[in-house]
């Protein structure tokens, strides 16, 4: 039990706990939860993507490829079978990690840039693959009806439970990637990360821990894809395998610090806090593609390390506290 | 049936040679510095839109407009080299895929902002050409030809001049090319300003004959993907290969399948081709 109130597990779950419940606080809980809801999957989502990014070293580019098959599993079970959302998510998850666990099996084997465009191109291939799929929907996508929200008692309570779902999914990833990070097995990631040959000479079983870390990091964007495209209501492969969208979990990372827990937490609330504001601020709002950019030009060619390393860089006492 | 499938490939082959000139600015600057450049589409695009308003608003003739655009493309090239890649061209691979990643959404940010996503067209047409057994738009066979003429241009600069054979030196072995003397940095800024060239003018071509927007480039920066693993990362001549075989399967494949399978088989072939052989069709067994 003492390991549970370890800061470094403590602090990044405070930050969720206390966003999620902003919106019972503040007057307009409608709005204020959308804004919340995207915050926290992105926290959710970088926090995925960090295990095999930031542990392992190994760039997943096209990483929103689990989230897009993980919600077309679910959402076509919700739609098509009738389940209930609870299975369905479980589906989502379950669909994304044995994807992944086989296409792990094969891309793991190349190494750096390689890698990365091996993670584009299944992407581009799924997303092509699925566009052809009549079951699917084909270009269009499937769309849910709108009485479909009636089971849970109408579609306010559902965009309720959507959300404290995702504030518990969010919760899990984060306890997940900590208890990752200060294990054996996160040790062995991390040797991987700085030098695969090194670690395997010193026992990792290498293909193994890296196949693992893939799976790890596919079954949570795969449930929370099934979230999403529930509460949007209709999927289609334009927005389920945006490579865009992706890359910006890349860009949340790096903000907050690749290889850390908090980092992605953080990185994921800064990066969506400030989308937000630039996208209503008159200004910015065409250009706030720009800005981003330069932001993540800044923050690679000067601190690579992102909010968390450097600031763990800084000092001792604060590498206690921050994971 | 054997008319159409005779008229498709070559029309594929045509197109697929300026596929294999954009391919090649992406693999030439990975094989002289290992990066890869993510700003290949925008910068595709960029050609698309100098071409579009030289001739627009100058007046130019397009194919005049490609070699102005092909020199706006060296420098500028050289300048993102500077700014976003000079730093990070020691770090792990996270690094420069982001920098350059970085370059994309600014050239696209700015892009849509000034342009939209708007599709446009150069009003431009060179009549039919017709060869009796074979008909193809003239200006098509004009692009396709130009790709040509400038891997050979490329081809000469690399294997024929000083500045060419430092480029080889350094993608060789730097430090041993730094201990010969040769200013390293200057010539990794060259040949970043000259993958991206090769970019711009394909795009400038592309858009001689196809309409345009802001974002197509992406499209020819996955095709470009595809080609440089066919063809081999880092290989040029590979590239045009990788380039003709792409056209190829887009010319041939919708006489028997939908076009939306062309894709799915491309992208089928990319992660086969990283899987067994990621030397490319031409690389050698390592």
């Amino acid at each position: 039990m003492k390991r549970i109130f370890k800061p470094g597990l403590l602090i990044p779950v405070a930050i969720i706990v206390v966003l999620a419940i902003w919106p019972l606080l503040s007057g307009n809980s409608a709005s204020s939860r959308e804004a919340m809801f995207t915050l926290i999957m992105s926290m959710a989502l970088a926090s995925s993507l960090n295990i095999i990014l930031g542990y392992t070293g190994y760039v997943s580019f096209g990483h929103i490829v689990f989230f897009g098959i993980g919600g077309y599993a679910g959402f076509w079970a919700i739609t098509e079978l009738g389940w209930h959302i609870l299975p369905a998510a479980l589906l989502g998850g379950f669909m994304a990690a044995l994807i992944a666990w086989l296409l792990g099996l094969a891309v793991l084997r190349l190494r750096g840039a390689y890698f990365a465009l091996a993670t584009i191109g299944i992407l581009e291939a799924m997303k092509a693959l699925v566009i052809n799929l009549d079951f699917l929907g084909g270009p269009v996508g499937l769309e849910m009806h709108f009485s479909e929200y009636k089971r849970y008692g109408g579609p306010m309570e559902s965009l309720w439970m959507v959300y404290w779902s995702m504030v518990f999914l969010a919760i899990l990833v984060t306890v997940v990637s900590y208890y990752i990070k200060t294990s054996k097995f996160g040790l062995g990631l991390m040797a991987i990360r700085e030098d695969e040959d090194a670690a395997e000479v010193m026992g990792v079983i290498t293909p193994r821990a890296k196949t693992w870390a893939y799976v790890l990091s596919a079954v949570f964007p795969g449930i929370i894809g099934v979230l999403f495209f529930f509460k949007n209501g209709n999927i289609e492969p334009g927005d389920a395998f945006r490579l865009h969208f992706s890359i910006e979990w890349i860009v949340m990372i790096m903000l907050g610090g690749a290889g850390t827990v908090l980092g992605p937490v953080l990185g994921g609330g800064i990066y969506q806090w400030l989308r937000k504001t630039l996208l209503t601020s008159p200004i910015f709002k065409d250009y706030q593609l720009v800005v981003a950019g330069v932001m993540l030009l800044v923050i690679v060619l000067f601190v690579p390390t992102g909010i968390i390393g450097w600031l763990r860089a800084r000092s001792a006492k604060l590498r206690r506290v921050f994971e | 049936m054997g008319n159409v499938l005779f008229t498709s490939a070559i029309d594929g082959l045509l197109i697929g040679v300026i596929y294999g000139l954009a391919a090649m600015g992406l693999t030439l600057i990975f094989g002289v510095m290992d990066v890869i450049n993510l700003a290949h589409g925008p910068l595709i695009a960029l050609g698309m839109f100098g071409v579009y308003l030289l001739f627009t608003f100058l007046g130019l003739n397009p194919f005049l407009a490609v070699a102005i655009v092909a020199g706006l493309g060296l420098i500028l090239g050289v300048i993102i080299y500077f700014i976003a890649v000079n730093r990070v061209i020691d770090a792990p691979p996270l690094s420069s895929l982001l920098s350059t990643f970085s370059v994309n959404m600014i050239i696209i940010g700015v892009g849509t902002a000034m342009l939209s996503t708007s599709s446009y067209n150069v009003d431009y047409s060179l009549g039919t050409m017709n060869l009796g057994f074979f008909k193809a738009p003239g200006a098509r066979i004009a692009a396709s030809l130009v790709a040509l003429l400038t891997t050979a241009l490329l081809y000469l600069f690399l294997y024929r001049t000083r500045p060419g054979k430092y480029i080889r030196a350094v993608a060789n072995n730097r430090i041993s090319a730094e201990l010969m003397g040769i200013p390293s940095t200057r010539i990794l800024a060259l040949a970043f300003g000259i993958g991206v060239m090769l970019a711009t003018v394909a795009g400038g071509l592309i858009a001689t004959i196809l309409p345009i927007n802001i974002l197509a480039g992406g499209s020819y920066e996955l095709k470009s993907f595809v080609i440089v693993v066919l063809g081999g990362l880092g290989n040029p001549l590979g590239a045009l290969l990788g380039g003709l075989i792409l056209g190829l399967i887009e010319g041939i494949v919708p006489v028997f399948m939908k076009t939306t399978w062309v894709p799915v088989i491309e992208y089928v072939l990319f992660v086969l081709i990283l899987l067994v052989r990621p030397q490319g069709i031409l690389g050698a067994k390592e």
